[in-house]
Formats: structure tokens, C-alpha cells, sequence
């Protein structure tokens, strides 16, 4: 039976391109990303075409995001954080528009593979490092020293804080990659039972109504976390931007 | 390029059969490593990934963001604008009841006025009237009072003539032969004073 829960995460080569040794190829992955890209763009734009002055159910769609993103970012780094809105909002509608195309089946999920997650974490995190040390100087690095601290303790505090905000990226992309992977191999899982034990003859045939139903159920829990990740994504690159924004805790 | 049998699924033929499996096919013939940690792979990621999120940040920094917050910003200047005019008509409303209320006012005061000027007047001219009634009444009764005391008096002087008349008249009786009339006068007069 074909139903290895790994092989969807396989990456197939499309056009293959090699410069100085390094295997820069067109894939699967790199069609995916390009086909998230387009969709997403594709759609803020014709859907904001027409600028309504009165919102059509789409147009609403692209406010609504917009305006989504815009308060979130607002509520956690102030109105300063909203220099920061073109990218915020483009790691969000990229995350969850990824994560969305994932749920077709047989198409790729570029979120389940940790080196894109990590990419994108990256760019959070060495946004919040470069902007901080460019505004605020040495005064940035306040923020591994909290206020009011014994003597005593600094020392420990400071490690803490210092190994907790490396682990930031780790924390960021780990999270996002997991779920979505957790979930692709899970409604896999479920699905190959579907197939397996309909082979098995009239009473294979009821004993899958089972792990279909499974499946199906699955499936709705999946939309709720590629939502969810796009925005746990979204609101912590918020929460370490406002870091970066306001170094003294 | 190795298959495994277990890879060949649903989507792999409607894929293109000449596709490479890269995971795969670094570890010919060894078990294939789990695709997302296979570093082989990571190099074609991270460069696709830049370019594609690269120039999807900047058409939304360049394109989609200034239109949907353009959208959003007409629409806000529209309401504020609607309340304005709202509220605008509404101060006007309420200065055209406040003028309608202040020219009720002034209608009742200039009534008023009116009324009480009217009510003036008929008083002034009955006082007038009542005045010239009084002056001519009072001049009737001067000439009266007037013509009665002349009447009086030449009465009075009647008095004397008629008593003298009569002095003489009972004194020729009396003694016969005619009185002296200006003893008589003189008599009249004496006893009359």
C-alpha cells in the first residue's frame, strides 16, 4: 500500500540548478512557495481593486486581515512597532496562506520543513538584534539585565536571559514546523488506515468508516492550527519586536 | 534513481515520472533520511524562500498595504466627515428652533406692547374727554353761581326801593301828606344795616 507518511514531505527536484557546488534547484518546495506568493498577492490585490468605499465580502476579507495584523501589532509593540507592519504582515499572510495551500491534498507544505521556519524566525529575530542595536545602541543589550535584581543574582538572570532569547528562533520555527508536520503525518496516518482496511474485504470496508471519519475530523482540526500557527507566528514577532522598540523591561 | 516501492504514491505518477527524489537518492540503497532534516535540500529552500518572500514583502510594502490602508483611511474620513455634516445640520436645526422660539418671544412682547399702548391711549383720550366734560361743566356752573349772585344782588337792591316804598307809603297813611323821601332812605337804611 502506498501510504508512507513520510513521502509528502519529500522534495522532488523540478529544474535542477547547481551554482559553485551548491544545489540551487527549482523543487517542489520552491513551486509551493512561488504558488503561496502568487495566491496570497494575487488575492489582496484583485480583491482591493475596486476600493470600494462599501466593502465586498472579499475586499472585507483583505481589511479584515489587514486591520487583524494591524491591532495585534499595535497592542504588543505600540505605534511605533507599525514601521514594522509591512513585515509582520507579510510573515503572516505567508505563514497561513502556506499552511492553507498544505491542506490540499497531494500538495506540498512548505511550513513542515524547519529550514524555511527557521529562515523565517531568523528574519524576526535579526530584525529585532539590527534594529535594536541601531536604535538604542549598547543600551539594547538592557534588555538581558532586568530592573530591580539583586546584586547577587545578576549574573544567573542574565544567562537565563540570554539563553532564553537564543532559544527564541529555535522556539519560533520548532513550533510552527512541528504542528504542521505533527498534523500532515497524523491526517496521513489516518487516511492510509482508510485505504489498508478497505482492502480487507466487506468488514474492512465498514472498520474504515472509522479512521475516516477520523480523517475528516482531522482535516477541520488542521484549518484551526495552520490559522493558529500563522498567528501564534504573527503575535510573537510582535512581542519580540516591542523588545526591540523598548529594550528596559 | 531510486524508488522505493513504499514512495510510489497516489501523487507520484501525476507528478512526472522524471522527477528526482533528492532524499533518497543521497542515500542509494541506505534508509532515506526524513526529508526535513536532510541538509541537501536546504540550500534551493533558503534561496527560493528569500526570493519568493523577498519580492512578496515588497509588493505588499508597495502595492497592498498602501491601497488597503488608503481604502481603510478614505472610508474613516468619510464617516468623520458624515458625522460632521451631521452635526452640522443638527447645531443648524437647533439655531432655527432657537430663532423660531426668540421670534415667538418678541411677537409676544410687541403684542403685549401693542396692547398696552392701545389700552394707554383710550385711557389718555377718555381722560381728555372727561376733562373737557369736566372744564365745561365746571364753566356752566361758574355762570350760574354767576348770573344766580347777580340775580342776589338785584334782589337786594330791589330790597331797599321796595322797603322805602312801602316806609313811605305806611308813613302817608299814617300821618297823610307826603313823607320826606330822604329821611325815609335814611330811615330804611339805618334800620337795614
Amino acid at each position: 500500500m502506498a501510504n508512507d507518511p513520510i513521502h509528502q514531505f519529500h522534495i522532488t527536484k523540478w529544474i535542477p540548478i547547481e551554482i559553485g557546488g551548491l544545489d540551487f534547484s527549482f523543487t517542489n518546495s520552491s513551486a509551493f512557495m512561488v504558488a503561496t506568493v502568487a495566491a496570497a498577492g494575487l488575492f489582496l490585490f484583485l480583491t482591493t481593486s475596486s476600493r470600494g468605499l462599501i466593502p465586498g465580502r472579499l475586499q472585507s476579507i483583505s481589511e479584515m486581515s489587514y486591520e487583524f495584523v494591524a491591532s495585534m501589532l499595535r497592542d504588543a509593540a505600540g505605534s511605533q512597532g507599525m514601521k514594522f507592519f509591512p513585515m509582520v504582515f507579510s510573515l503572516f499572510m505567508f505563514v497561513l496562506v502556506a499552511n492553507l495551500l498544505g491542506l490540499f491534498p497531494y500538495f506540498f507544505t512548505i511550513t513542515s520543513h524547519i529550514i524555511v521556519t527557521f529562515m523565517l524566525a531568523l528574519l524576526v529575530i535579526g530584525t529585532v538584534v539590527v534594529y535594536g542595536i541601531m536604535k538604542h545602541g549598547f543600551s539594547f543589550f538592557k534588555l538581558f539585565v532586568p530592573q530591580g535584581v539583586p546584586g547577587i543574582l545578576v549574573p544567573l538572570v542574565v544567562l537565563i536571559e540570554v539563553i532564553s532569547f537564543l532559544s527564541r528562533p529555535i522556539s519560533l520555527s520548532v513550533r510552527l514546523f512541528a504542528n504542521m508536520l505533527a498534523g500532515h503525518i497524523t491526517l496521513k496516518v489516518f487516511a492510509g488506515f482508510v485505504a489498508s482496511l478497505s482492502t480487507l474485504g466487506a468488514v474492512g470496508v465498514a472498520g474504515s468508516i472509522l479512521p475516516l471519519a477520523m480523517t475528516v475530523a482531522i482535516t477541520a482540526l488542521e484549518f484551526l492550527v495552520a490559522f493558529l500557527q500563522a498567528y501564534v507566528f504573527a503575535v510573537l514577532t510582535c512581542m519580540y519586536l516591542n523588545d526591540a522598540l523598548h529594550p528596559s523591561h | 534513481m531510486f524508488v522505493t516501492p513504499g514512495y510510489a504514491q497516489e501523487a507520484a505518477p501525476a507528478e512526472g515520472e522524471t522527477h528526482t527524489e533528492t532524499g533518497a537518492g543521497h542515500e542509494a540503497g541506505g534508509k532515506p533520511s526524513f526529508p526535513p532534516f536532510d541538509s541537501s535540500t536546504f540550500a534551493s529552500q533558503i534561496l527560493w524562500l528569500a526570493i519568493t518572500f523577498g519580492l512578496f514583502y515588497l509588493f505588499l510594502k508597495k502595492v497592498v498595504l498602501p491601497r488597503i490602508g488608503g481604502i481603510l483611511e478614505v472610508r474613516r474620513d468619510r464617516i468623520a466627515q458624515d458625522l460632521d455634516q451631521a452635526a452640522l445640520m443638527k447645531s443648524e436645526a437647533d439655531a432655527a428652533v432657537a430663532a423660531y422660539e426668540q421670534e415667538l418671544a418678541e411677537a409676544k412682547a410687541k403684542a403685549n406692547t401693542i396692547g398696552q399702548q392701545a389700552r394707554d391711549s383710550a385711557k389718555a383720550d377718555a381722560d381728555v374727554e372727561r376733562k373737557k366734560v369736566e372744564a365745561a361743566l365746571e364753566q356752566k356752573l361758574g355762570e350760574a353761581e354767576a348770573h344766580i349772585a347777580s340775580i342776589k344782588t338785584s334782589a337786594m337792591k330791589e330790597v331797599g326801593t321796595i322797603a322805602e316804598d312801602t316806609a313811605a307809603a305806611i308813613v302817608q297813611e299814617l300821618i297823610g301828606g307826603k313823607a320826606d323821601k330822604a329821611a325815609v332812605a335814611a330811615a330804611v337804611k339805618a334800620v337795614r344795616e
